[in-house]
């Protein structure tokens, strides 16, 4: 088989304008030509989707190794369908609110264009290797743009990042490997539907220890607690395109590898961990929630938020069951939708007053009510308000979770799942505190006086965040289109 | 090959060995050429052994030759000559641009002296590693080897000005020169409890040897290893590694750790292989080669992080892919596990002569090889930067690089053959690699460039070298079947 198809040409898209800028194009006219088609592409390719059908569509690739089963495939079903939305919609705000790059504009929108080819290849390869490596690809330019163009204490950030990325994404290769060779010699392929296949018929039986390599490999790239330390220093020096592409959507790559590959073929191994999992969980949702009340800064305070946020998604992935497993999908949608717009307020804040300290800033709102306005939308999405995409998301893991197939009995006649759910839903309240008080801090309360002659937030990033809120909103009011892209794709072992 | 013209492979051997001659000869008796001329002349010759490799194979070995005994041209030798070429025509290339440097570092009776020889030594060697790449007796490995190590005597001390330099070459014969007689002592014992240096003959007597000739074969076998360890810079005999590599002319030090490497390997992986067939020795040979990977993946990839200058680092970096490399010799139970060494080492030569090359450009240009004299080159130079780049990711392995999928084919080899301790030892090295690989990355990108540093001058051939070599790493790393194939086809 070879063949080129249209997700193909979305994956190389970026990497094409990338190339392009690198050998003199003009960077900022081409980035926003190339995102925006990206966009219109996928939102093509969502309409061409046949949902009656369903399963993995417009699969085209060639073969890498014949021997090995490898090849460069690509194909998308409802759930990669929903993550690319995802992808392409961050990618056009992030290229948009790119300000004025006075040092090396062409690698800076290069590496920004790079990082969405890897979270696009990604999320369009039907092959797990492939997959792998397009995300892995992503880490590189991540590394040169925090630490040429961070901020704060930005090589120290960089280095750690990277490092605790290579890291995680090698005990991932591992995992990957242990499950390839689990295979029977006959079928051996990296091709997802084969895994999957083989899985549904029973004859690929991996070890308990290619599952808990697969979690703890994908746990660290979406920052599950302990392996979170990353991530909020990391988003707070990042450059603002490059915290809300990476929180946004390349950290949902490993929630979208666990639903992708750990869930049709561990269902056994994960009712043996699963109590360890909901511990971990609950350390993302308690400890990371309660560290991240005690937070000074704005950026800080986003990035974790953003580590505890994913204890909603591992809780909707643990639980195992129709309900908490759409719901963990559409939360990655939302999540990602709404920390990237929280990265671009407040990089826009910082762009504006030079700092994101608490103690300096307040009273904005009077200055800058459109962005305040704007950062009230992100802030009740984040919390999770009715109305937005979250609530639905977090409502289904909770519903889900407390009618979990995997409980077992725990106290109080309530079973261990429902236990979690309980303390899960305290992680509500937990978020409620943390960003209303960084609403207050920044937005209300007494101004000081040199922040008087602020202007208010410029056009490209609140058109780019405009953008974002609308498509929570639509999502939050109207879920039920995109439930039914994710819904089927998920395969209950 | 189904050609209808169809090459012995000894004759590749032999032309490279006449071209040698005749240029060394040419710069005897023509003092007045350019050269530059000679390395172009041998860049050339090589390139058309290069082509003519294709049509030879070991099926044009006439059966009643008396070599037939102790050379082979089977699929492995064969790519191993290509691989040799390969190397030594990458190795010229450096060594143009290396020459400035080079005649700093010698007596300057007049210009341009010494630097013909410098030339074509290289191609001697070349044909020392093709011979090596063929040899199936333990004489033939012994003579071939001794070849390319004694011209490496000379290669590694070659600027006699420079105290670094003579250091390096000292260090280096007193090392080899043990080797070497390790090397030798191993055969005889082994020689002693077999009768054989055949490994062909060895393989057939083995299982009748007895019980005491078993330990004599052993320790025999461990002396050998030992010899083979000190060429692969395997750890604990890598000590030589670090000076020699930082000392010796840069060309060189690509040229030792690629092809002297690789030529190790490849013996290794033919001594070993007539001793598999008592499971008794090969459970101890496997048990050793796991102990030595294990340990040179320590050793190389942490004394690596601290390390500020290039030479240096990718002194201990070599010793690192060494540990990887042994990692897949000790997978012996995985068909796999002989393509995936293979094709590391395939993989292996293309990065880190395009890390050489970037480096002999730049430090002539900038005067130091340490990692801050490459500050600010993103800016200065950006194609250079980008391919030195593209290098380092492919040693640290990051996807769609040749080095990834050579690191992954290893690691695949040595989890189904069940080294679970290698591999999570592998995993930390690996990340150990992250840091000291990005480390160049950092200098080059994040640091300002220095003051009135303009862009770094390459010339026409190095450019175009550079973007095939650079071409190569993501070829290899995504279409990995045109090497694999060409081993998998026995």
């Amino acid at each position: 088989m070879s063949d080129i198809g249209p997700l193909f040409l979305l994956t190389i898209l970026p990497l094409l304008a990338a190339l392009f800028i690198m050998v003199g194009a003009q960077p900022r006219l081409t980035a926003r030509i190339s995102s925006v088609l990206l966009f219109v592409l996928t939102c093509f390719l969502l309409f061409r989707y046949d949902r009656e059908a369903g399963d993995f569509q417009f699969v085209s690739g060639w073969t890498v190794s014949e021997a090995m089963g490898l090849s460069l495939l690509f194909g998308a079903d409802g759930l990669s369908l929903a993550m690319l939305f995802l992808a392409s919609i961050v990618t056009v705000a992030a290229v948009w609110v790119i300000p004025p790059i006075k040092d090396r504009e062409r690698l800076f929108y290069a590496c920004i264009l790079l990082i969405s080819t890897g979270v696009v290849g990604a999320f369009a390869s039907l092959d797990v290797l492939f997959f792998y490596a397009f995300h892995e690809v992503a880490l590189i330019p991540t590394f040169l743009l925090i630490g040429i163009w961070g901020s704060g204490d930005r090589q120290a950030a960089a280095w750690k990042a990277t490092i605790y990325l290579g890291l995680g994404s090698f005990v991932l290769l591992l995992g990957i490997i242990g499950l390839y060779s689990a295979m029977p010699p006959g079928i051996r392929s990296f091709d997802l539907r084969v895994i999957q296949e083989a899985a549904a018929v029973g004859v690929l039986k991996p070890d308990d220890w290619v599952y808990l390599l697969l979690l703890i490999g994908f746990g660290t790239l979406v920052s599950l607690f302990p392996f979170h330390s990353w991530a909020p220093q990391a988003y707070a020096s990042a450059p603002t395109p490059a915290a809300m592409l990476h929180a946004g959507v390349l950290k949902k790559f490993g929630a979208y590898g666990l639903l992708r590959l750990a869930l049709p073929v561990f269902p056994e191994a994960m009712q043996t961990y699963a109590n360890l999992l909901l511990v971990l969980l609950i350390g993302n949702l308690l400890v990371v929630g309660l560290v991240t009340i005690s937070q000074k800064r704005l950026d800080w305070t986003l990035g974790y938020s953003s580590v505890m946020h994913m204890g909603y998604i591992f809780l909707g992935f643990a639980a195992l069951n129709e309900l908490s497993l759409s719901g963990a999908g559409l939360l990655m949608v939302a999540h990602g939708l709404s920390i990237a717009a929280l990265f671009a307020l407040s990089g826009a804040i910082r762009d504006k007053t030079g700092t994101l300290d608490y103690s300096e800033l307040g009273g904005l709102a009077r200055v800058a009510p459109m962005l305040g306005l704007l950062f009230g939308f992100a802030t009740m999405a984040s919390i999770g308000l009715p109305g937005f995409a979250n609530f639905p998301g977090e409502l289904l893991v909770f519903f889900g979770a407390f009618s979990s197939p995997l409980a077992s009995p725990a106290a109080f006649g309530l079973s261990n799942f429902q236990w979690t759910t309980v303390v899960a839903v305290w992680g509500v309240v937990i978020s409620a505190v943390y960003m209303l008080r960084a609403y207050r801090k920044v937005f209300f309360g007494t101004m000081p006086e040199r922040w008087g002659s602020l202007s208010d937030i410029d056009v490209r990033t609140r058109y780019a965040v405009i953008l974002l809120i609308l498509a929570m909103l639509i999502i939050g009011f109207y879920p039920q289109p995109i439930l039914e892209l994710i819904t089927p794709s998920i395969l209950l072992p | 090959m189904t050609a209808a013209f169809g090459l012995n492979p000894v004759f590749l051997e032999a032309i490279v060995v006449v071209l040698g001659i005749v240029l060394l000869m040419v710069e005897a008796f023509v003092p007045k050429l350019k050269k530059s001329l000679i390395a172009y002349a041998g860049i050339a010759g090589l390139l058309v052994v290069l082509g003519l490799s294709f049509f030879a194979s070991g099926a044009f070995i006439p059966e009643d030759a008396k070599y037939a005994a102790y050379y082979t041209g089977d699929a492995l030798a064969m790519f191993f000559k290509q691989f040799a070429l390969v190397t030594t025509i990458l190795v010229l290339v450096m060594a143009v641009e290396y020459a400035p440097v080079l005649e700093t570092g010698m007596p300057g009776s007049r210009p341009g002296a010494g630097v013909g020889e410098f030339y074509t030594l290289p191609i001697l060697t070349c044909a020392g590693l093709m011979w090596m790449a063929s040899a199936t007796d333990f004489i033939t490995i012994f003579v071939s080897l001794e070849l390319v190590t004694i011209s490496f005597y000379i290669l590694v001390a070659f600027m006699r000005r420079s105290k670094a330099c003579l250091e390096a070459g000292t260090k280096y014969l007193i090392l080899g020169a043990l080797s070497t007689g390790f090397l030798v002592y191993g055969i005889t014992w082994i020689f002693g409890a077999t009768g054989q240096t055949n490994l062909a003959r060895i393989a057939e007597v083995l299982p009748q040897i007895g019980a005491t000739s078993q330990i004599s074969l052993l320790f025999g076998l461990a002396l050998v290893l030992v010899a083979l360890a000190f060429k692969v810079a395997a750890f604990p005999f890598q000590f030589w590694v670090p000076d020699v590599y930082q000392g010796a002319p840069t060309p060189i030090t690509a040229f030792l750790s690629v092809g002297s490497k690789a030529a190790g390997f490849i013996v290794l992986l033919r001594v070993l292989e007539p001793f598999y067939v008592i499971p008794v020795i090969q459970e101890k040979i496997v048990a050793a080669i796991a102990a030595l990977a294990g340990l040179t993946l320590i050793f190389g990839n942490l004394a690596a992080l601290p390390q500020t200058n290039m030479k240096r680092l990718m002194a201990y970096s070599s010793i690192g892919h060494a540990g990887y490399l042994l990692m897949g010799v000790a997978s012996v139970g995985v068909v796999m596990a002989g393509p995936a060494i293979v094709y590391y080492l395939t993989a292996y030569l293309v990065t880190t002569c395009l890390a050489f090359l970037v480096l002999i450009i730049a430090a002539k240009a900038i005067g130091k090889d340490d990692v801050v004299s490459f500050n600010g080159l993103g800016r200065r130079s950006p194609y250079l930067a980008g391919a030195l780049l593209i290098s380092m990711l492919s040693l640290a392995g990051v996807p769609f690089t040749a080095g990834f999928l050579g690191k992954f084919l290893i690691f695949e080899a040595a989890l189904t053959d069940g080294h679970y301790a290698l591999v999570v030892i592998g995993a930390i090295t690996v990340a150990c690699g992250f840091y000291f690989y990005l480390k160049v990355v950092r200098a080059m990108y994040w640091q300002p460039v220095p003051e009135n540093a303009g862009a770094v001058p390459v010339s026409l051939l190095s450019k175009a070298v550079l973007a095939i070599l650079t071409a190569l790493v993501f070829i290899l790393g995504i279409f990995p079947q045109w090497v694999l194939s060409r081993l998998t086809l026995e």
